[in-house]
């Protein structure tokens, strides 16, 4: 597949471009959503570290379900939630590839609860992107087990009631706790300056899977203007001013051999 | 002298088995015991999962790579494998699972059961889709079969299950291990192994427009067709002048020969059809089987399965009884020959011993 590059009749240097790692299709994300800065910061990260041709995703069930289409490198689409597992079976028989799940916090969180925690437990040499936004976004916007207390959603409607579905999960303080965990943190995608330490941290998630050291995991808070009801810039303030304060970005999780890498 | 689960495992690892991904649950254990130590030592995959749910998709993972992969389990874990199972029947890659059945339904009994006919045989998970079925009935059976479901999950890139149950795994009998096959180095074209130099690899099972999907449900189809053609398989005994037919799979049709020669000893024209594909069924045999005997009748560890099957090719032609003990319960020669003495009862007089 051939990029295209900006050409000018000028010569100016090109200093934007489509990654190698994305594929030259339209998406089918909603306006103002944050997966398509997700999307391109993984890829910008694959191709920075010179991964694509090595890399194996593993897409999951919810807004990203057709993530494959999106990246230009191998993938497989599993079954909602299980995407650990299926990374695992893939890392196993292929030990010398870099494989990447990319799972909404339906698919990790809840579902998918027990894949995620057994595949840190075992140091699995994978690297998760864990999009945070609260919500189901796919299946049109119910409470999801991050939905924040209170939060109104098309399955809670009168608000999160802790009292009878319980508090949102903070996951990557779970993981933290596992041994086999290398890397695990907490980003936001709700303004440049976070953007640019996501995608510090998802390459050097990566680069902990290269070195073997063990699970990693970048947390991402994400939007979903559609699902919350607000305009793409509304649904940034949110994430600044209501998921932050529950959801702390930080280094929840960093071994020795990892900060090693920095 | 070999343990079936045992047996199994070892036959596995010798049709050279890359990777597997199982749970513990009576009575399969050994066979994951046995891989434990094994596949290390040749510097194979295995992996103890968390759940036979992440066992299954580790082997569906595992299967995307295109290496040879098993999984096995006991019927409760084969339920909870039921989701991953549709979407590698999804995904048209090929796997072998190994059921080695218990007495159910729910957490039911750690004892020999043929319950899961219907489970194994239709689809084991949701959506148009069946697999291929090798029921075994001895311990060398459980080796070739073994071998055999490589093989074929390989030719038709279709899900195979070896469904025996926990007699044959449990139980220790003198077989034939086949040679060592090394571990194949080639992934097939299709395989998740890094887009270098080719076109990314995609493995998925979703088809968002009816057209594609009904097109894929159509390839099945058409695979199936081929299935049902060139694969089944049986084996018969005393047939040539049965004029009563006994079928029976696995360990229930090896009881039956025991009662089918103690009915040939007194007399009776008995003669027993064993499948040893339950999907496809042979059919095709059973049809010309039938052509030529009075009666049918079917012996089964459960209420009457397969029974169904039998049905379909004897239509309304020729009656059928069944015979059947379940929950764990296994039939003595004796019952069955007791059956096979009330089959000839509501014979013509001329059948009689």
């Amino acid at each position: 597949m051939t990029v295209p590059t900006i050409t000018s009749p000028n010569g100016y240097e090109v200093v934007y471009q489509r990654p190698e790692s994305l594929s030259d299709v339209h998406t089918h994300y909603c306006p103002g959503c944050t997966h398509g800065i997700a999307h391109r910061l993984l890829a910008e990260a694959l191709d920075e570290l010179g991964l694509r041709e090595q890399t194996i995703l593993v897409a999951p069930v919810g807004c990203a379900v057709f993530a494959y289409n999106y990246f230009n490198v191998d993938a497989a689409e599993a079954a909602h939630g299980r995407a650990p597992a299926m990374a695992t079976g893939i890392k196993r028989v292929n030990p010398d590839k870099v494989v990447v799940t990319y799972q909404g916090d339906g698919d990790l969180a809840a579902i998918g609860t027990a894949e995620i925690i057994h595949a840190a437990a075992r140091g699995e040499n994978i690297t998760t992107v864990f999009i945070n936004n609260a919500i189901y976004g796919m299946t049109g916007g119910q409470m999801a087990p991050t939905s924040l207390p209170g939060q109104r959603t098309t399955s809670s409607p009168t608000g999160r009631d802790v009292e009878m579905v319980g508090y949102p999960i903070r996951m990557s303080e779970v993981l933290a706790q596992l041994p086999g965990a290398a890397y695990i943190v907490r980003r936001s995608l709700h303004d440049v300056a976070n953007i640019r330490k996501a995608k510090k941290a998802i390459v050097t998630a990566l680069r902990v899977q290269l070195e073997g050291l063990g699970f990693s995991m970048v947390e991402l808070l994400s939007s979903c203007p559609t699902n919350w009801g607000m305009t793409p810039e509304q649904a940034l303030t949110w994430i600044k001013e209501h998921m932050v304060p529950y959801y702390p970005l930080g280094d929840y999780k960093v071994l020795d051999s990892v900060e090693k890498l920095k | 002298m070999l343990k079936g689960n045992v047996a199994i495992a070892e036959a596995a690892l010798r049709a050279g088995l890359e990777a597997y991904f199982g749970y513990p649950i009576t009575p399969q254990t050994e066979l994951l015991e046995h891989l434990s130590k094994r596949m290390p030592e040749l510097g194979r995959v295995f992996l103890q999962a968390e759940s036979e749910v992440a066992a299954i998709n580790m082997v569906y993972g595992a299967a995307s790579a295109g290496v040879r992969v098993m999984t096995s389990s006991s019927s409760p874990g084969i339920s909870l494998m039921q989701e991953g199972l549709s979407y590698i029947a999804g995904s048209n890659i090929p796997c072998v699972i190994v059921d080695i059945m218990r007495g159910g339904p729910g957490l039911g009994n750690i004892l020999p059961s043929q319950g899961d006919y219907f489970q194994m045989t239709r689809s084991a998970g949701h959506g148009d889709y069946r697999p291929i079925v090798l029921a075994p009935a001895s311990v060398q059976e459980a080796i070739d079969f073994t071998v055999l479901a490589f093989d074929l999950a390989e030719q038709y890139n279709h899900l195979v299950y070896v469904l025996a149950d926990g007699n044959i795994g449990q139980m220790m009998e003198p077989a034939e291990l086949p040679p060592m096959q090394p571990v194949r180095k080639e992934r097939p074209a299709w395989a998740l192994t890094g887009a270098k130099g080719r076109e990314r690899n995609i493995i998925s099972s979703i088809y968002l427009k009816a057209e594609e999907m009904e097109q894929y449900n159509l390839m099945i189809q058409e695979r199936l067709a081929v299935i049902r053609a060139n694969e089944q398989r049986s084996v018969e005994y005393y047939t040539d002048d049965a004029d009563l037919l006994v079928v029976g799979f696995g360990t229930a049709g090896r009881i039956a020969m025991s009662a089918v020669e103690e009915a040939r000893a007194m007399g009776f024209k008995a003669g027993l059809f064993r499948p040893q594909t339950l999907f496809p069924f042979p059919e095709d045999r059973l049809a010309e089987l039938v052509e030529q005997v009075e009666r049918v009748l079917v012996v089964e560890m459960n209420a009457g399965q397969m029974l169904e099957d039998v049905r379909l090719v004897t239509g309304h032609d020729v009656p059928v009884d069944f015979y059947g003990r379940m929950g764990g319960s296994v039939p003595m020669p004796e019952e069955i020959l007791g059956a096979i003495k009330q089959a000839y009862d509501k014979m013509p007089a001329g059948a009689q011993a």
